[in-house]
């Protein structure tokens, strides 16, 4: 037995706190997400046919913020930041190593066991500790490949 | 006291013009544009129509309203140079195999580069690399050719209020498709195929079967017959450079190069268009006798007709029930044909030209067809039909005009007239109130181009009101206005594309609307000077009924000339809300849709569910929708729908339904 009820009454409590109102697509589907971590197509459908607006519309707002996740992401989320800094630090050399120890193909970024989930993001305001990875809440510098699959590791044994 | 500023020196008045490009237009400068559409909303994406304003630095002419005293000039060199390298970059990652482009010629991108003299691509060319979209039969997509102005977007959704396509993505990976990257044939789209008319490129095209037309032609086992639209004689000629006050002499040469090419038989749409007239106006006073499904709308534009089935589906059943012109033409052409001209099924292939992209969809209607067979093979559009006349090397402009093939060539001047919006409320006018001692032959208030031409008129004792609207957002304010009450008609014509089918997707691409207008007008002056006017007086119309169909409205004609309609789902998704593990549990679909959910489908769920009334014996999805609008919220149980549910009688539908599996057990 599975109930998905919990989570599409959120939904029509966040589209009726809303008002239903197309102009406050963003937050609606911000809440959205928080709800279901990410957005199906379904539920973009049913937020379209709730605001009467088109699917088109909403695909086209919920692709143009990187915020917005179309696929289900994984337990843990790793960041690993590419701001200037970082990547002068070889952030791109962290990121190889952690797609490599994830097995993860092109295109992909979340493991098929659904555990991890990595993500690039422009400035963690954190640049003296550059390269720096967050997983899940916790802040990591001065990275190493050593360091992020000693963490992967630790977390995957959690 | 006027207000005045400078163009290039020159001192100008301008009044109420929107925006500095319609001042530089008005003198007659034409900047360069992607973007501007005088029918859509100012987007100023492409950066083409720059200008210099002193004190002011570069800006888009189409998004700049004018101010007293602005000087402008719109043609130094620093805007030479950005327009170039605009263009320029815009080349950088499109398709440009232009030989092999249907675009080439007409292509905007093509004759900018040349007018801008490009001679090279400073960048390196990448291409975008994507497979071409062409699950419908209208119409062909191909984002190589994109230059994501959004033409086709803003129009999808500005005049036709479908919005089937929106950008996606930001940056280098934007681009323009469908809602879910899904292909055409899965979105909304009703196949007007308008976004190909204001598509500047080749990246959307109408989808063309023109090819294996030749095929058909040149297959000596085939006999090819073909009817043209009315609406394909007021504009093919101008892609020869052919005009004329009336087009008959048009239709004429168009006969005479179909002939040349191999067609068996010339045929005339406006004959059908007449059938149609008698049919709808019979089927129209039979309904207001009975007070039975009034409004009645018009069912011969087949992208107005998919827009109900799929938004309005408690409309319906207000569609007239004939098929259009080209439905009838395709039934009379298969079924009928083949006696009067002595030529076997078997060896019979039916086109028909048409100045229309959703008449490719229509004619592949599984309801109108018989036991799995379609009666019309091809539809061509008229840029096809131009294409062919080229590829067989016939001069258009020298040929000698001849006759239509009888019977299907013989028309009054209504069955001419179906091609401009207001056409076929005045055919059907011309009809109704002959019958009530009205000679009248035209009637002037259903023309021009006002989106929504409302108009009262004494039949009898009765006042009819009627309305002719075009474009779908139009519509789609009268049937909102129909549904709150707000408005009561008697008759509705609502043909999707502006301007109705002259201004089709098909015809050879406008962006001017004075062409739109001078095609309106070549269908009324042929009207005029036609012998007959009124659709009744056809002799052979009359004469096809005698011989086969009895008389309008028979057993015989709803067999041969009518059809029927259903529901569309817009949207394909379920929600999966409660998956039972047991395998004889019920399925309760509740609807979601936008009127169900605020008249209360969503207590029904709190109440099956949230409260665990039935445990593990149900399924339940919420899905969008259940097509019963007017009466939601609607519930189906294993099946069977319920209207007007409240969470009480759906409790009680599930209960009698456990109640029932019980029992068999």
């Amino acid at each position: 037995m599975t109930s998905n009820y919990s989570k599409f009454e959120a939904v029509c409590r966040i589209l009726e706190e809303n008002n239903f109102d197309k102009s406050k697509l963003i937050p609606i589907l911000q809440s959205v997400q928080g709800e279901y971590r990410y957005l199906s197509e379904e539920i973009m459908s049913f937020i379209s046919s709730s605001l009467d607006m088109s699917p088109a519309i909403v695909y086209g707002v919920a692709t143009f913020y990187s915020h917005f996740a179309l696929k289900p992401k994984g337990k843990n989320i790793i960041k690993v930041c590419n701001g200037t800094a970082c990547h002068v630090k070889k952030s791109t050399v962290i990121i190889d190593g952690i797609r490599k120890k994830l097995g993860l193909k092109e295109n992909e970024n979340t493991t098929k066991d659904m555990l991890f989930t990595i993500e690039t993001v422009a400035c963690l305001g954190a640049c003296g500790l550059a390269p720096v990875v967050v997983i899940n809440e916790n802040i990591h510098g001065q990275m190493t490949i050593e360091k992020i699959v000693k963490l992967i590791d630790e977390t995957m044994g959690d | 006291m006027g207000k005045y500023l400078t163009i290039n020196g020159k001192k100008l008045e301008f009044t109420s013009e929107r925006n500095l490009l319609e001042i530089i237009k008005k003198e007659r400068i034409e900047l360069p544009t992607f973007c501007y559409h005088s029918e859509l909303s100012i987007h100023g994406s492409c950066r083409l129509c720059m200008i210099e304003i002193a004190g002011r630095g570069i800006m888009s002419a189409c998004s700049t309203p004018p101010e007293p005293d602005m000087e402008i000039k719109t043609n130094t060199q620093r805007l030479i140079e950005i327009r170039k390298i605009t263009i320029e970059l815009l080349l950088a990652d499109h398709d440009r195999e232009c030989t092999m482009c249907a675009k080439s010629e007409s292509c905007k991108l093509q004759s900018l580069a040349r007018r801008l003299g490009i001679e090279e691509v400073r960048f390196k060319n990448i291409p975008r690399k994507e497979s071409k979209d062409i699950s419908t039969y209208a119409l062909v997509r191909d984002n190589g050719k994109c230059v994501l102005c959004g033409d086709c977007v803003r129009f999808c959704d500005e005049i036709q209020s479908i919005g089937a396509l929106g950008f996606a993505g930001r940056g280098s990976r934007a681009k323009i498709c469908p809602a879910f990257e899904r292909d055409l044939e899965s979105s909304e789209c009703v196949y007007c195929g308008q976004c190909s008319r204001v598509c500047p490129t080749g990246a959307i095209l109408p989808k063309t079967e023109f090819r294996e037309v030749w095929k058909a032609l040149s297959d000596e086992k085939k006999k090819v017959i073909v009817a043209i639209a009315p609406a394909v004689r007021a504009a093919i000629g101008e892609v020869f450079g052919v005009s004329e006050e009336n087009g008959t002499e048009i239709a004429g040469k168009i006969v005479t190069a179909l002939r040349s090419m191999g067609f068996a038989k010339v045929f005339d749409i406006s004959f059908t268009a007449d059938m149609t007239i008698i049919e709808e106006a019979n089927e129209f006073l039979e309904r207001l006798e009975k007070s039975d499904n009034v409004p009645m709308f018009t069912s011969c534009c087949p992208a107005w007709v998919r827009f109900v089935e799929q938004y309005y589906p408690d409309f319906i059943k207000n569609i007239s029930t004939c098929r259009s012109p080209q439905g009838m033409y395709g039934s009379i052409a298969r079924r009928i044909m083949p006696e009067v001209l002595g030529i076997s099924k078997e060896e019979l292939v039916v086109v028909s030209v048409m100045p229309c992209t959703a008449k490719k969809y229509e004619a592949r209607r599984s309801e109108l067809a018989k036991d799995g067979v379609i009666d019309i093979d091809y539809v061509i559009t008229t840029q096809e039909l131009a294409l062919m006349i080229e590829e067989a090397g016939l001069r258009f402009g020298d040929l000698e005009a001849s006759a239509f093939d009888m019977p299907l060539g013989f028309k009054t001047g209504g069955g001419i007239i179906f091609g401009n919006s207001g056409g076929v409320t005045e055919a059907v006018l011309r009809n109704v109130m002959n019958a009530n001692g009205d000679e009248s032959e035209e009637f002037n208030f259903v023309r021009g181009e006002n989106s929504v031409r409302e108009a009262k008129l004494k039949v009898g004792a009765r006042e009819l009101k009627l309305a002719v609207v075009h474009g779908l957002k139009n519509a789609r304010k009268v049937l909102r206005d129909i549904r709150a009450d707000k408005k009561r008609y008697d008759f509705v014509e609502v043909m999707a594309c502006p301007g109705g089918c002259i201004g089709g997707a098909g015809q050879p691409v406008y962006s001017d609307l004075a062409v739109r207008k001078k095609r309106s007008k070549v269908l009324y002056e042929n009207d005029k000077i036609m012998e007959l006017h009124k659709p009744q007086d056809n002799p052979y119309v009359q004469k096809i009924y005698k011989d086969y169909l009895e008389k309008p409205g028979s057993k015989k004609a709803h067999e041969y000339l009518h059809t029927s309609f259903k529901y569309r789902k817009r949207f394909k998704e379920t929600l999966e809300i409660f998956k039972s593990h047991l395998e004889k549990s019920i399925n309760v679909d509740v609807c979601v849709g936008n009127n169900c959910l605020r008249k209360g489908s969503k207590e029904i769920l709190k109440h099956i569910i949230g409260d665990n009334k039935f445990k593990d014996n149900v399924n339940v999805e919420a899905l969008i929708c259940l097509e019963k609008c007017s009466n939601g919220p609607a519930v189906k149980i294993n099946g069977k729908t319920f209207e007007h549910c409240t969470p009480d009688s759906v409790e009680n539908a599930i209960k009698e339904e456990l109640k029932k599996i019980k029992e068999l057990a």
